[in-house]
């Protein structure tokens, strides 16, 4: 098996159990870890030691068991804390990066937007970092205005610029696209949305799992994205923000757990990060995250971060030896993530990913949760194909195999 | 090649290649855009109606090989029905796909080879994407307050 300079793939692979499986009778080739990724045996075991050992309620009970709950839940909060470099009062876990979102939306959009303010994204945004702001714009009579994506599948930081007057109060964009694989300049992003004295929100989702990212450094004020993709299990999200902006906020959600006092005349709201979080939280997904954030710290995200920009390199240079195809996003792998996404003609998409998955092979077919950009590429769907650490050269060498037997069919 | 034969026979992969009715009609009597969106597919479809029976259907759209192929069969399948029994049609056609009725070849004519997408839940929608704008349009041209004797271009 290939392995980079970077990363022991045969070891890498060993640890999750789930890519031992065939599909169809051949190896399970997984290709759609930006839809999901696959769970390392590490974060399977800490989920399940945590219900059969210690599972209680956190922040309620005063019985040992409850201690301990609450020590593992809050140990992974201060995991991803770490991971992303940033304080744990300003690391609030939600159920997904959409809900992250909508919290800002929410809890900062409603109580700060007025008729005629602006809130900018971007064309290649995913549906969770536009819809929140159309319906908070519905709401409050501000406008969403979106910055053009360049034929090369970057952001027009022009047409950001021109965008970037008069009232406008929130600059909300990806780090990294799901569909195109660009990486954007969020720091830059962000120091121009401060100079027009707008706030800054960044999506992370497509970043954090595969390249080391420092919050703060960045400079944003929200930085939201979520477990699933970064090893971890779904129904836990995370949104990180500025502790001077979380502190002048009012809540999102209101429940247990996110107050200081109830009265029959009002409420006072809990410390960061509780104040965001009602209700019962999700605790073994934040162990199981914890565990991730664990994991991918130990294998280093510098070092998977070079074994994708190899692995996006070799699929780029793969891709492009097949007849007709066309492949959507920047071609310099250093300047993109693994998630690419491309067409064939006379194969629609989701003929393309029913009829490689008799190969084993799982890619995603679709509009991605992307369809503003959809619109801009001209294509109503794509097929995409995107790598993780847990990829081999030689899992992409099957990907093109099978679109060769996939386009046999079709002839 | 497993179970994947009946999703791609060739009888489905002709319809895909050579789309029966694609195209747009002179004087639609009413016409509907439907889409699907799990998958980004779109269907315009268009009923030619004239005496309560359909002379004529076009669509433009796209989609995968299923819901083109699947369109272009249904064209086959309605032109020269009254409207209650190409809804009626409509509705056997549903029933095939989530497997609650077997396949009347009478009714569907090729068509019926779709009668295997039933055993792929996430290709249900798209076969059955021009089948819902038939309805849809069906019912939108009896909205608008045309009888079935009547040959008025809605």
């Amino acid at each position: 098996m290939h392995t980079s300079a970077a990363i022991d793939v045969a070891a890498i692979k060993a640890d999750f159990p789930i890519l031992g499986r065939s599909v169809h009778g051949a190896p399970l080739t997984y290709l759609d870890s930006a839809a999901t990724s696959q769970k390392p045996a590490a974060v399977l075991d800490a989920m399940d030691a945590y219900y059969r050992e210690t599972n209680a309620n956190v922040h309620r009970g005063v019985y040992e068991l409850a201690a301990e709950a609450t020590d593992r839940f809050e140990a992974g909060r201060d995991a991803v804390a770490r991971l992303v470099g940033a304080p744990r009062e300003g690391v609030i876990l939600t159920k997904n990066a959409s809900e992250a979102i909508n919290l800002v939306a929410w809890a900062w959009g409603v109580r700060n937007l007025r008729p005629g303010d602006r809130v900018v994204v971007t064309e290649m945004e995913h549906h969770s970092n536009i819809v929140p702001w159309q319906i908070v714009a519905g709401i409050t009579g501000a406008e969403v205005a979106f910055a053009s994506v360049t034929p090369g599948g970057e952001l027009d930081m022009d047409s950001l610029r021109g965008l970037l007057t008069g009232p406008v109060r929130m600059v909300a964009v990806g780090h990294a696209s799901n569909v195109l694989g660009t990486i954007n300049p969020v720091a830059e992003v962000a120091r121009l949305a401060h100079d027009a004295g707008a706030l800054c929100l960044v999506d992370g989702s497509q970043a954090v799992p595969h390249m080391p990212v420092d919050v703060p450094a960045l400079g944003c004020d929200f930085y939201a994205f979520t477990g699933h993709k970064m090893l971890g299990p779904t129904g836990i999200g995370v949104l990180v923000g500025k502790v001077d902006v979380l502190e002048g906020m009012e809540p999102f959600l209101g429940g247990g757990e996110m107050i200081s006092d109830v009265t029959t005349a009002g409420s006072s709201w809990a410390q960061l990060p509780w104040k965001f979080e009602a209700g019962t939280p999700p605790i073994a997904e934040a162990v199981g995250l914890g565990a991730a954030a664990g994991y991918l710290a130990e294998v280093g995200l510098d070092a998977i971060r070079a074994h994708e920009v190899d692995l996006t390199g070799h699929m780029l240079d793969a891709l492009a030896e097949v007849d007709g195809i066309t492949v959507y996003g920047p071609r310099d792998p250093e300047a993109r993530g693994g998630a690419v996404s491309f067409s064939l003609p006379d194969i629609h998409p989701h003929d393309i990913a029913q009829l490689i998955d008799r190969d084993g092979v799982c890619v995603r077919a679709g509009h991605h949760c992307a369809k503003p950009l959809m619109r801009v590429l001209g294509v109503g769907a794509t097929a995409r194909a995107s790598t993780y650490l847990y990829n081999s050269r030689e899992d992409i060498d099957t990907l093109v195999r099978a679109l060769g037997n996939a386009r046999a069919m079709f002839k | 090649m497993g179970g994947l034969d009946d999703l791609y026979q060739e009888l489905i992969l002709d319809h895909y290649r050579r789309k029966r009715g694609e195209g747009s009609l002179e004087h639609p009597s009413v016409a509907v855009d439907q889409h699907n969106p799990l998958c980004g597919d779109e269907i315009h479809l268009e009923l030619g109606i004239e005496d309560g029976v359909v002379r004529d259907v076009a669509h433009t759209g796209q989609g995968c090989s299923i819901s083109q192929a699947s369109v272009s069969m249904m064209t086959e399948a309605l032109r020269g029905r009254t409207l209650d029994e190409a809804l009626g049609t409509v509705e056997h056609f549903r029933l095939v796909m989530h497997g609650d009725e077997a396949a009347d070849e009478d009714r569907l004519g090729d068509a019926v080879a779709l009668e295997g997408v039933a055993r792929y839940p996430v290709r249900v929608k798209c076969a059955l994407l021009g089948w819902m704008a038939a309805k849809d349009a069906i019912q939108t041209y009896r909205g608008n307050g045309n009888g079935d004797g009547d040959d008025e271009e809605a």
